[in-house]
């Protein structure tokens, strides 16, 4: 039967993932070391998984508002307040998602109209020009470089804008390159954004693992960018919860407003019991300064110097990152592609890490390797990187 | 300066055998302060010893581990210190703590054969002065020591690449 009929044209033009391809590679080699994961290696804390379990034998297995439940709102309110600046009303301005995914899916559904322009700084997230086009957008990729730690800057973002500009993806902390934006560059985005009438889609899910003595600065907590800005987070990085898929957005009601119908009708509610786990999280942390959070980012923190360490030792150009748990090496001095270097170090070394391709064209010449893999394999991975460097 | 200490501590309980060179990249400070940061904390006690966590089952020697519990009477000045004193000399001992509730000192013993351990408890501790009565259980299995999971580690649940 042909089913080209029934499909949706611009679903189908939007290739797959080029990370699939490798995945299957890879699956069939049960003894290669993966940098390739994008999840945290630790499970999620103890107290948070229990909490979930005792939801569970108290028969909490209903559905919540379409919301989120009141009490994990108020935590959220509480948590961006403290840790990040952030004022956003409880009420009608904090959506509970299902993951920060459906956070931005839902604001570009929400915002755009067929046409409108979307910018997205590249390398970046592979999933926000596919979202972009799935909601009827245009996405505009702009290309940052890792000469400026892959900021994305004020004078590239207005090169990109048009008159059907409409948003900008913020995709800082960056997967996969590990950058960060500081709050000068911010400010200077700023002016551009607000001149230009657009709206910001800040993926801020990274926040928590930043590096640099400064901390993460969020768009939204600049003057005048409040108003103009979705604000994404979620747990799955923080905490730990990739697999409970819970998130959340923040946005000015009138927009909240659009992103909850379709949140209402596609969704209904984020599971009970990822929202129960979610709020023992943010509980916990009130008063503990969340210390979940301290114990693991020091641990990245420790493998992310010895990577980046490893990696300039044995030649490889690479910035540092502050942010995430990725690091970002360039490897064109070898004169390989990405995806050839990622097959090569796969099928000679048993080393899997990400070609820089999939995260944009312009992540040709460079290629993912995530650090949060336990302390041994980490090293062992590095001294086969770099005998696959020395056998070229 | 603490929070490095204390950084160092918990990499050092996981791998012991990890290099100055190694440890000085992932605290971000020079070797020679750790190596300064080391030698001070085993001068002053907090690191007592760099020994492996061994898994004796699978070593296939015949080996005996017993936990006892120890009831004495305390000394006058010297509370039960004279007797853990006492106690922590035998060899066959591998550990003393003092407790609270039902008994005293518990210990951790460890003798070659289940005789020479029932021998130890009963010619060389309950015939000690202030020892009043001991109850001895012996391990059957150890499946965590010292943090360690003694079974086969559980895999790696993640995919192995995502985006």
């Amino acid at each position: 039967m042909d089913y080209s009929r029934f499909l949706n044209a611009s679903v189908s033009a939007v290739p797959k993932s080029g990370i699939r391809k490798f995945f299957d590679i890879v699956q069939t080699m049960p003894r290669a070391i993966s940098l390739g994961v994008g999840e945290p290696d630790f499970v999620t804390p103890y107290h948070i998984r229990n909490a979930a379990i005792d939801s569970l034998l108290d028969g909490e297995t209903q559905y919540t508002s379409n919301w989120g439940k009141q009490s994990l709102r108020d935590e959220i309110a509480y948590y961006i307040k403290r840790r990040f600046g952030l004022k956003y009303s409880p009420q009608n301005e904090i959506l509970t998602t299902i993951g920060a995914s459906e956070g931005i899916d839902l604001a570009l559904r929400a915002m755009l109209s067929p046409g409108d322009e979307v910018v997205v700084p590249e390398p970046s997230f592979v999933s926000y020009c596919p979202g972009v086009i799935f909601a009827g957008g245009v996405p505009v990729p702009i290309v940052t470089d890792a000469k400026n730690n892959f900021m994305l800057t004020a004078e590239a973002l207005l090169a990109s804008i048009t008159e059907r500009t409409k948003a900008l993806i913020m995709p800082y902390p960056n997967n996969p390159t590990g950058g960060v934006i500081d709050k000068a560059s911010l400010e200077k985005l700023r002016d551009v954004i607000i001149e230009h009438n657009l709206i910001v889609v800040s993926d801020e899910v990274y926040a928590e693992l930043t590096y640099s003595p400064q901390g993460h600065v969020s768009i939204a907590s600049l003057p005048g960018m409040r108003e103009r800005t979705v604000y994404i987070n979620g747990f799955s990085k923080a905490f730990a919860m990739t697999g409970w898929r819970i998130g959340f957005a923040c946005a000015p009601a009138p927009l909240m407003e659009s992103m909850v119908k379709i949140h209402q009708y596609a969704i209904m509610c984020a599971p009970i019991q990822a929202q129960v786990a979610a709020e023992e999280a943010l509980k916990r942390g009130r008063e503990d300064n969340y210390a979940d959070i301290t114990v693991m980012r020091e641990s990245y923190n420790q493998r992310r110097r010895l990577m980046y360490a490893g990696l300039r030792k044995m030649g490889l150009e690479c910035f540092e990152p502050l942010g995430a748990f990725y690091t970002f090496p360039s490897i064109r001095e070898t004169g390989l592609s990405s995806e050839d270097f990622c097959q090569r170090l796969l099928r000679e070394k048993e080393v899997a890490c990400v070609p820089g391709t999939a995260f944009g064209d312009c992540g040709e010449g460079f290629i993912r390797c995530c650090y949060a893999t336990a302390l041994d394999k980490l090293t062992v991975a590095l001294e086969r990187i770099d005998e696959f460097l020395k056998s070229l | 300066m603490e929070n490095m200490k204390m950084e160092l501590l918990q990499i050092l309980q996981q791998d012991c055998r990890i290099t100055l060179e190694k440890l000085s990249v992932m605290l971000g400070q020079p070797a020679q302060v750790i190596a300064e940061t080391l030698d001070e904390m085993e001068k002053s006690g907090v690191i007592l010893r760099y020994t492996p966590v061994i898994n004796w089952d699978r070593v296939g020697k015949e080996r005996v581990e017993g936990m006892i519990e120890v009831r004495t009477t305390p000394q006058r000045d010297q509370g039960f210190d004279a007797i853990a004193k006492r106690i922590y000399r035998f060899d066959e001992v591998k550990s003393v703590y003092l407790m609270s509730g039902a008994y005293d000192l518990l210990l951790l013993v460890e003798a070659p054969t289940l005789k020479e351990l029932a021998l130890f408890v009963s010619s060389k501790l309950s015939v000690l002065d202030n020892v009043v009565g001991t109850a001895t259980h012996f391990v059957l299995k150890c499946y965590k020591n010292d943090g360690i999971i003694f079974e086969d580690e559980p895999k790696d649940r993640r995919l192995a690449v995502n985006p």
